[in-house]
């Protein structure tokens, strides 16, 4: 028999029961012992008990609608896996697209739950307690959802299976690396900031529209479907991003700069970071959405502009780096391109020129650089490629001390001319890739000096496989990058005549015929 | 400024020239020949002559541009970082003044990149 | 004025969604991309659940909007009957 049940409770009353109502404060410790890190960033609070959730959610629900993600997440995959979807993606240029973000994007998620897991530890209110846990829970899911959504790949092609050695080895995933590891080593608060709010507000709608939609546009139902199931959640991590942003200038005026420079410094580390997610927009996907560019211009300049032009009330103004980035999304995707192009021997994905026909669609989005400045390169390049003499540049990158990309941007205002900015700290040159940088740097010296640059590293012998003697006289450092990087011999050199590529077409053949 | 942190906090640059055995890192530059995306970067002797700089690594690093022939290396430009310099090219990079984390810059008068376009 | 947005992942449900959206804002612009629908209205965006449920002819709860959501732009206020997300300024 049914059981007469008491009459539902509104969102906000049972919101209110599921986690304010479910708190404490302490009495065998001061409160101040028990959450000890929330107070030393110099963030004044003093109400927790304004912070509230839009979304209202509880654990119940949470847990309701999440299962309900993984049961269609998987439904799916399984489908596309039984069915061979892998041979049903545009051409196999795109599998590059998910071995950058295999190495890229997982262990980044891994990351971000472990800094929910500490900043919900942290904050002394029940709401963002309880919405920071929501979303640690996320983001471990997202990591695993990724990597099983991938798994399928990798019986086939080659790149994928040492992503997590790679993740802290490969000079390229260290953009990622440092920008987590940057923000998890910081106060609570300004983790928020960083992840909560300039990541998942301000720059993730980049990543949304390449990467889902992207993925959907060139036949991958696997990256799409688990796409999907996470970007579900993301919506919530915006919210909190912004309420944390709200509830910080709410509490008090003194918060604002503290707060403000922040904005300045994620914004502009995030856009650094994207710079590869744009390339793979412009020139990784067979299929294209839109020009970096144009997703640029939606989401950041005219979403971002809202969200700052609302903020304004607050006394918040638009990030530093804010005309800059305008003025570097006409260049940034392909000086990227460029420096992966010239790298064939170091990556864990396949590059190569782009066709007539993508060049084509490359001037008609960008018109005013596109023919001027990097067409010729490409050009050039595939001339060589065609006489037998592809482009693979041997040497090891300069890095930029604060984000870690290769230095290799333009001066603001002369695209011909390398970015260049050094800073003197207790008598040892520091090098950046912009003021930005730069600013960063020079706000917290003691903090960056630590840097990891994977370049430098191998110079010191530090880069090396086990059983290699770095005392030895014969000793040359960096001679055993391969190994120490596990990379698949099968990834190395351009797509143009990979296993890969062959393999591929092979297996498209006999799908299609007896 | 400094650190804001919850306890005392001082540590070691990781790229302090000690770490290097005797050498020292350096980065070298072409302008306007961005087709190379970056400097490169090396750990080399103090006592490593100029001219083997140019001999040893720069040439193998660059000979790939069509420009890389044509340069006419008395009349090449050298910086390191933003200052103007006059390198000895039987001399030491000590000598010349190039320490650690040093960053040389190199202009070729007339030689901008493919189209003179800066790549 | 700032456009408030919201996008969902394209199926049978969000179809419901949108057209209750559509009816609701006057001013809202539907942009369809690969896979998924993006939503955008001058200052304010309201899902209402009574329309919700008109559209899909059952009981819908606001909160089901979780499973297929894909990003919102503006500030968000949830209760039983209504989503709304708008921007000040």
């Amino acid at each position: 028999m049914d059981m007469k049940v008491a009459k539902k409770l509104g969102l906000k009353e049972r919101y209110t029961m599921m986690t304010r109502d479910l708190a404490w404060d302490t009495t065998y410790q001061p409160m101040d012992k028990v959450f000890p890190q929330v107070t030393y960033e110099g963030i004044k609070i003093h109400d927790w008990d304004k912070w509230e959730d839009p979304f209202r959610l509880t654990m119940d629900a949470y847990w309701k609608y999440q299962a309900e993600k993984e049961r269609k997440l998987y439904a799916i995959l399984d489908a596309f896996n039984q069915n061979n979807g892998h041979l049903s993606v545009t051409d196999a240029r795109y599998i590059n697209v998910l071995k950058l973000f295999l190495g890229s994007t997982p262990p980044l998620e891994l990351m971000a739950g472990r800094g929910f897991s500490m900043v919900g530890r942290q904050m002394v209110g029940a709401g963002p307690r309880v919405a920071c846990m929501m979303q640690a829970v996320d983001e471990y899911r997202h990591c695993q959802t990724q990597i099983h959504s991938i798994s399928n790949y990798n019986k086939f092609y080659s790149g994928l299976s040492e992503f997590a050695h790679q993740q802290s080895r490969m000079w390229y995933l260290a953009d990622g690396k440092s920008f987590f590891d940057d923000a998890i080593t910081a106060g609570p608060f300004e983790f928020m900031v960083a992840i909560g709010f300039a990541f998942e507000y301000v720059l993730t709608n980049i990543l949304f529209v390449p990467f889902i939609s992207g993925a959907a546009y060139n036949g991958d139902m696997a990256a799409m479907t688990v796409g999907f199931s996470a970007q579900s959640d993301e919506a919530r991590h915006m919210t909190l991003g912004l309420e944390c942003i709200k509830f910080m200038l709410e509490q008090d005026p003194d918060n604002l700069p503290i707060v403000q420079r922040w904005i300045d410094k994620w914004t502009w580390r995030g856009t650094r970071k994207l710079a590869s997610v744009g390339m793979m927009m412009d020139y990784m996907l067979p299929k294209r959405i839109m020009s970096f560019k144009e997703a640029w211009e939606i989401y950041f300049e005219e979403n971002g502009g809202a969200l700052f032009k609302d903020l304004a009330r607050y006394g918040v103004t638009v990030p530093k780096c804010f005309p800059q980035t305008i003025e570097e999304k006409e260049h940034i995707t392909h000086q990227s391109w460029i420096g992966f192009y010239m790298k064939p021997d170091a990556m864990s994905f396949h590059t190569w020129s782009p066709s007539p026909e993508e060049l084509d669609w490359l001037s008609e989005k960008y018109p005013n650089t596109f023919d001027k400045y990097y067409r010729p390169v490409y050009e050039h390049w595939a001339k060589m490629e065609k006489a037998g003499k592809r482009f693979n540049n041997k040497t090891q990158p300069m890095n930029c001390q604060v984000c870690v990309t290769t230095v290799k941007y333009n001066e603001p205002g002369d695209p011909m001319t390398t970015c260049f900015r050094e800073s003197i700290y207790k008598g040892e040159k520091y090098h950046f890739c912009s003021d930005h940088c730069k600013e960063i740097f020079e706000h917290e010296p003691e903090k960056y000096i630590q840097t990891f640059i994977t370049s430098h590293q191998v110079l010191q012998g530090k880069c090396e496989p086990e059983g290699v003697d770095t005392d030895a006289p014969d000793f040359k450092p960096g001679s055993h990058m391969m190994e120490y990087w596990r990379l698949d011999p099968d990834v190395q050199g351009d797509f143009n005549g990979s296993l890969d590529q062959k393999n591929f077409a092979a297996w498209r053949e006999l799908a299609t015929k007896n | 400024m400094s650190i804001t942190a919850l306890g005392p906090y001082e540590f070691k640059s990781r790229d302090a020239v000690e770490n290097y055995k005797g050498k020292q890192l350096m980065y070298v530059n072409w302008e306007k020949h961005r087709m190379f995306s970056r400097p490169f970067v090396i750990a080399v002797e103090p006592s490593l002559k100029f001219s083997e700089l140019i001999e040893k690594f720069v040439t193998p690093a660059y000979e790939f541009h069509p420009d890389f022939a044509q340069i006419d290396w008395s009349k090449v430009v050298w910086q390191n970082s933003n200052t103007p310099f006059t390198p000895q090219l039987d001399k030491s990079l000590a000598e010349n003044g190039v320490g650690h984390k040093d960053l040389i810059r190199f202009t070729t008068p007339g030689l901008d990149g493919l189209n003179g376009i800066g790549y | 004025m700032s456009n408030a947005f919201i996008a969902f992942q394209k199926n049978d449900e969000t179809r419901c969604i949108v057209e209750a959206i559509v009816e609701d804002n006057p001013g809202a612009i539907v942009v369809d991309q690969p896979a998924m629908v993006k939503v955008d209205v001058p200052g304010k965006l309201v899902i209402r659940r009574s329309t919700v449920e008109e559209k899909m002819g059952r009981e819908f709860d606001l909160q089901e909007l979780q499973l297929h959501l894909i990003t919102i732009s503006g500030h968000l206020d949830e209760t039983d009957d209504e989503f709304t997300l708008s921007w000040q300024g």
